[in-house]
């Protein structure tokens, strides 16, 4: 097995040494400041997970193979990527797009980045594959503006793959017939939600769409369409090369599947971006991988997977970070981007900073997101000045409930995420503001 | 109009329109191509636009304000956008904004007079195991200090006058 990327060798204190072997798929190609381009991404087995496809499957048993191995969306929902695909008509003839968020911009969360900047060819392959499973003759990868430099790479990939035969008409011989393209965005964190990124691509304003219809029904200018994240996409060749049952095992949880891209970030000595198994412990995640919580002080909280994460707190560090152990304890897995608070930091000013993040970037479409988190920011303001009341807390679990599930997308949704945490996990620290009339963590 | 691009990028444009099925996708191409010549997209950008992808002034102008990244109003000549999520405001993103400020002696949305600099705040850049971060132009830079900061803008502000 190829070595880990891990850089501390220290005691995990649970005694588990296990990390140290996990293969390396995702990032087999990454070398610090450097990209792979086509020779090298040849050289360790790349475009044969398409060769084994286009030669020895068809579209279903492709689709069959990524069902099988468990795979679920990387992009924050977790949807499982073979039952979206399997919604997906992939015999019905006619126009059909396979389009790749490439929206990143979850706070929190930089693994698209770190892959598209370390080899972009792998993500042009998960496209082709994709695209021969749902037998789609377009894809497009849709990439934030502040991504230039993975678009180059992407663009400079799809010239190589197109120059060597593995992108435009009849691939190696298969009668697949694919073609794809790049798509430059210009801001706002809603054109990650898949609706509003099929407006944005077609050029209109990027508010999401009413569903039903569903984007495999009536997607991108009204046809068929599947969109899945960059980092579930760049699995799929491995998962054909490896096979289902190895992907799956790869594992640390019963339930869950393959390797993850974790983005470490905040209050940790180290914030690196690793490929470790799906349900690593949180507590390996802080304490090896990032180093301790920095300066040697306390973990107070964590978000486990970028913004729109309910927090987690120490009594939290031994839940495998995966699916369905983060849903349990109240929280969600989401993109794997892992935020680490010590305890200098105030909640209250931590869940200010994310609401307004989500207000700002609101597209302004319906009233409860539009408002109802404009009225949150107003209200965690007073509170963080010292100016709440006992009564705004009250206030706030109401615009908890009129926002949730009442709004046009999920933006809404997941900015209430960290706010309902903060009251159910740090409710006392929200009255010492209001008691004492200011922020308790401020000198 | 030509002031705006000239004729062999509007011809260009204008071609690879006529070739799609459904050119309005090319609307965000055009206006950052109008930005990358001119610096910011005046009503004559939204017309020019307009013309090129066959649609309304309207259909362009809701796209041109919709998004952060494209500017509507005169900017300088680099625009350096902070980050302020959750984890560049963990490893002081509020000091570094506030360092811009003063080091530019510009509010933010302002620019600084000899017109080099635009500041403005930005949702996160996707460098948050770098972080603090900003964007100058389309380039990231991470791990910032006012001393490192003092060294991108002059490196900046020579890359524009070579």
């Amino acid at each position: 097995m190829e070595p880990c990327r891990v850089s501390s060798v220290s005691l995990c204190l649970c005694g588990n040494y296990a990390f140290m072997n996990t293969p390396q798929l995702l990032f087999k190609n990454r070398r610090p400041g450097e990209t792979v381009f086509l020779d090298g991404y040849r050289k360790t087995g790349g475009y044969e997970g398409l060769a084994k496809a286009l030669k020895t499957m068809t579209p279903a048993e492709v689709r069959e193979t990524v069902k099988a191995s468990g795979l679920r969306g990387r992009g924050g929902a977790g949807f499982p990527t073979g039952v979206k695909w399997s919604f997906f008509p992939a015999d019905a003839p006619g126009e059909k797009y396979l389009v790749c968020n490439g929206d990143e911009m979850e706070p929190g969360t930089y693994k698209d980045r770190e892959l598209m900047r370390a080899d972009p060819h792998q993500l042009v392959e998960g496209m082709i594959v994709g695209g021969y499973a749902l037998q789609v003759p377009v894809g497009y990868i849709f990439l934030r503006y502040a991504y230039e430099d993975c678009a180059r790479n992407v663009e400079r990939a799809i010239a190589e793959a197109a120059a060597a035969g593995y992108l435009g008409r009849d691939i190696l011989g298969s009668g697949f017939s694919f073609e794809l393209h790049v798509h430059r965005s210009a801001g706002r964190y809603i054109c990650g939600e898949e609706t509003a990124l099929l407006n944005s691509l077609e050029g209109r304003r990027a508010n999401p769409r009413s569903k039903p219809p569903f984007p495999a029904v009536k997607g991108l200018f009204g046809k068929p369409t599947t969109v899945n994240n960059v980092e579930t996409l760049a699995a799929v060749p491995h998962i054909l090369t490896g096979g289902a049952d190895w992907f799956k095992s790869l594992a640390r949880t019963e339930d869950g599947a393959g390797t993850k891209l974790y983005g470490l970030s905040g209050h940790l000595e180290r914030t690196p971006c690793l490929e470790l198994p799906i349900g690593v412990p949180l507590r390996e995640i802080v304490e090896v991988h990032g180093g301790g919580v920095r300066g040697g002080r306390g973990f107070k909280a964590c978000l486990p997977g970028g913004a729109s994460t309910p927090y987690l707190t120490a009594a939290h560090l031994d839940v495998a970070l995966d699916f369905a152990p983060l849903e349990k304890v109240g929280s969600r897995f989401g993109t794997g981007g892992v935020t680490v608070f010590d305890d200098t930091t105030c909640m209250v000013a931590a869940t200010l900073n994310l609401n307004r993040f989500f207000t700002r970037e609101s597209c302004g479409w319906c009233t409860p997101c539009r408002d109802g988190l404009y009225f949150v920011s107003w209200l965690l303001e007073k509170i963080e000045r010292g100016e709440g009341t006992m009564e705004d807390i009250d206030t706030l679990r109401d615009q908890i409930r009129n926002i949730t599930g009442t709004s046009f997308c999920a933006l809404a949704q997941g900015a209430v995420g960290p706010l309902e945490a903060l009251l159910r996990l740090f409710g006392d620290e929200v009255e010492d503001h209001i008691k004492k009339g200011r922020c308790p963590l401020k000198s | 109009m030509s002031k705006l691009l000239d004729k062999e990028t509007i011809d260009a444009l204008t071609a690879k329109a006529t070739s799609l099925p459904h050119p309005r996708e090319m609307v965000i191409d055009v206006l950052r191509a109008i930005q990358d010549s001119h610096g910011w997209v005046p009503d004559e950008g939204v017309e020019l636009a307009a013309a090129i992808l066959g649609l309304s002034p309207l259909q362009v102008e809701e796209i041109a304000t919709f998004y952060d990244k494209i500017y509507r109003q005169p900017v300088g000549r680099r625009v350096i956008h902070v980050c302020d999520s959750i984890c560049c405001w963990s490893r002081g993103g509020e000091v570094v904004y506030d360092y811009l400020r003063q080091k530019l002696g510009v509010e933010p949305g302002g620019t600084t007079a000899d017109g080099v600099f635009t500041l403005l705040p930005t949702c996160c850049l996707g460098a948050c195991g770098e972080a603090p971060a900003m964007m100058v132009g389309l380039t990231t830079y991470g791990n910032l200090t006012p001393e490192r900061i003092d060294a991108i803008l002059e490196q900046e502000r020579k890359d524009l006058n070579p």
